[in-house]
This record gives structure tokens, C-alpha cells and sequence, in this order.
């Protein structure tokens, strides 16, 4: 699968902002920046250094990238919701999330603000099963995205090919929602709920999933578990008492 | 069920006195001390008055009053831990508002001290 133009004309007036979440990434968070500068220039970018106990953000700096460093680990919803409310306080009309361990490939940065700057279009997942279900990283990991398609169909009222992936794009009005209401824990699905509350719309790109650049993910089989029940319970929690919810 | 009442008294005397050491010495903070006071006061109580107890247990048709003793003092330590519950839960999320004000705050002033805003 290959990505389509390289340089959005939104990114070079700096109207999008490339969001990396990262903790404990020195390994791999230099090249991830690297490459995104590398395809698309000096663009802005901004890591969220949730609480990294190595060299992550030094890293960064150093690639003259910006850095937001969070006092202490607030874990992944939480950083990605400073991230989110920074980016709408500096006016950003799009922001598109990839991780910081070099999964998620930059040259399909453009398809997904391509998709995002539509009419009608809040958010956009990039999706690795949006033509096939190849590319499951483990059969526990497919077993759970089946479970996951199926119990949020009728939620959200439409499909979802790869409601766990974390390469997503948004606009501003979704931007909006995040800084102010943002799953704390497992965001990615519970995500798709809030925007669903608000009759916003999502869609899916392809994109394609690489290795690790370093480390090991830290997900067990236990942790599996705890995951599926934790999203599960989260989606509930929040279809029943979303509208009384007080945001943050 | 004597043994366990002079037991319970014991615990809910013990659990007072923890307590206003406690706060004496600045460990707990005085709304969040009310909650075992209360509970030690009704687990005092429950061991003080047998009576209701045995009422209690025949109405519930419990053939043990001590079963209906333990089962209220597991009563009243669920309703105090999940009064805990809901004060961590509004913590954190308090923590985490302040923790993401003041990283946010923190690049502001860096980016204007770098002329980069």
C-alpha cells in the first residue's frame, strides 16, 4: 500500500499539527521525527512527553521539534488530551495523532488530512482493514478487534473496520471535544463514542502498520482482558451518562 | 456471640483511637476521618446493643446473630470504601486537569521565553 501526494498544502501554511504521544521513546522517537520532517519539512510538530523517565524529550528538542512535558505519567488519554487542548488553544484547524514507537508510516499523514478537511468529516482512522482483514499483529489482538466491530456497530450506527487503531486525524470541532472531554484510559474506542454523542462523523483511510522501531509492547494476555472489559465498561458508562458528564 | 460482640467493641474502640491519633498527628485530614468515625460508632454500637441484633437476625430469618453482625459491619465498611472511591475518582481527575494546566502553562512560558509565540 502506498500513500498518495507528499506535502499537504495545510501543512505548509501550518494549519495542521502532527500530535506524537511518547513515554520512555529515546529509541525511537528521534527517528520518527526525523522521517516526518524529512517528507514534509519543518511542519509543527509536537510530542507529549508523558512523564518519560529517559532522554525522550531531549531527543526531541534536539530535532527542533516541541515538546510538551507532562509533570508526571498521566497515562495515554491523558496526554493526548493536553496535546488536544494545547492544539486548540494555538488555533490548529487539524491534528493528526501518530505514535511514537514508528508504527504508525507519516507518508499517509496526507490521505488522512485529505479525508479530515472534507465537508461533513470530524474525525478519520487510519484503518488497516479497510480493504482486508490482513494484517492482524496477533490472533488475540484479531479476536478482540472482531468483538470490538460487532459490539460497536450498533452504537455507532455504521462499521468500524479498526476501532483500536491510533493513527486519527481530527478537525478542529472535534479538536473542541477532545481538549475538553477525552477518555482517560484506553481512548481510541471510547473516543468514537463521544463523537458519536455529538452526531459527528468518522471515516476510515487505509494505511498500513510497520514494526516497532524499538522496545516491545507492553500488552500481556492478562492485560488483554483487563482492556476488553475496561473499553466495554467505558462505552457503556458513556452512552449512559455522557450528557450529565462534567467536562474537564 | 459474646466473645464477638467484646471483639467488635475492641476493633471499633482500636479504630477510634487510630483515628484521632491520626488526625492529632495531622495524618488524615479531618473530612476524611468523619467516615470511620462514623463506622466505628455503629460497629460501637452493633456490639453494645445485642438486642436489635437478635431482632434483626429473626426477622431476616438468619438462625446466627453473629452472622447479622458480620454482615452489617461489611455493610458499613462498603458504603465508607466506596465513599473513598468516589473522592479518589474526583482527585484524580482534578490531578489531571492541574497536571495537563501546568505542562500546557510550562510550554507557554518556555515558547515565550524562546520568542516562539
Amino acid at each position: 500500500m502506498t500513500p498518495s501526494a507528499p506535502v499537504h498544502p495545510l501543512l505548509e501554511a501550518g494549519r495542521a499539527l502532527i500530535l506524537i504521544p511518547a513515554r520512555n521513546e529515546e529509541e525511537a522517537i528521534g527517528g520518527v521525527v526525523d522521517e516526518v520532517y524529512a517528507l514534509f519539512g519543518k511542519i509543527p510538530v509536537l510530542v507529549i512527553d508523558d512523564g518519560s523517565h529517559d532522554s525522550t524529550a531531549a531527543i526531541v528538542k534536539g530535532r527542533g521539534a516541541r515538546v510538551l512535558r507532562l509533570p508526571h505519567h498521566l497515562g495515554l488519554g491523558g496526554a493526548l488530551q493536553a496535546g488536544y487542548r494545547l492544539a486548540f488553544e494555538l488555533g490548529f484547524e487539524y491534528v493528526v495523532r501518530i505514535d511514537g514507537d514508528g508504527q504508525h508510516d507519516p507518508r499517509f499523514i496526507t490521505d488522512m488530512i485529505n479525508a479530515v478537511a472534507q465537508p461533513g468529516v470530524q474525525m478519520v482512522i487510519g484503518s488497516r482493514f479497510v480493504a482486508s482483514d490482513d494484517g492482524y499483529t496477533s490472533f488475540l489482538r484479531g479476536l478482540g478487534i472482531r468483538l470490538f466491530r460487532a459490539f460497536l456497530r450498533p452504537i455507532l450506527g455504521k462499521p468500524v473496520r479498526d476501532p483500536t487503531s491510533g493513527y486519527v486525524a481530527v478537525n478542529r470541532e472535534a479538536l473542541e471535544v477532545f481538549s475538553k472531554s477525552f477518555p482517560l484510559e484506553y481512548p481510541e474506542i471510547e473516543a468514537l463514542v463521544v463523537l458519536r454523542r455529538r452526531a459527528f462523523h468518522f471515516i476510515e483511510v487505509p494505511v498500513s502498520i510497520r514494526p516497532r522501531r524499538a522496545g516491545r509492547s507492553t500488552i500481556t494476555a492478562l492485560k488483554s482482558v483487563y482492556y476488553l472489559v475496561h473499553v466495554m465498561l467505558g462505552v457503556l458508562v458513556n452512552i449512559l451518562i455522557f450528557d450529565r458528564r462534567r467536562w474537564r | 456471640m459474646d466473645r464477638l460482640l467484646l471483639l467488635t467493641t475492641l476493633i471499633a474502640a482500636g479504630l477510634i483511637v487510630t483515628v484521632l491519633v491520626s488526625l492529632r498527628r495531622a495524618h488524615i485530614r479531618v473530612e476524611y476521618s468523619v467516615s470511620w468515625l462514623i463506622a466505628a460508632v455503629i460497629l460501637l454500637l452493633l456490639a453494645q446493643l445485642p438486642e436489635p441484633l437478635r431482632w434483626f437476625a429473626s426477622w431476616a430469618g438468619i438462625q446466627d446473630p453473629p452472622t447479622v453482625l458480620l454482615f452489617l459491619v461489611a455493610g458499613v465498611f462498603l458504603v465508607v470504601f466506596y465513599r473513598f472511591s468516589i473522592i479518589i475518582s474526583h482527585l484524580r481527575d482534578a490531578n489531571i486537569a492541574l497536571a495537563q494546566r501546568v505542562a500546557i502553562l510550562e510550554f507557554r512560558l518556555e515558547n515565550v521565553e524562546d520568542g516562539r509565540l
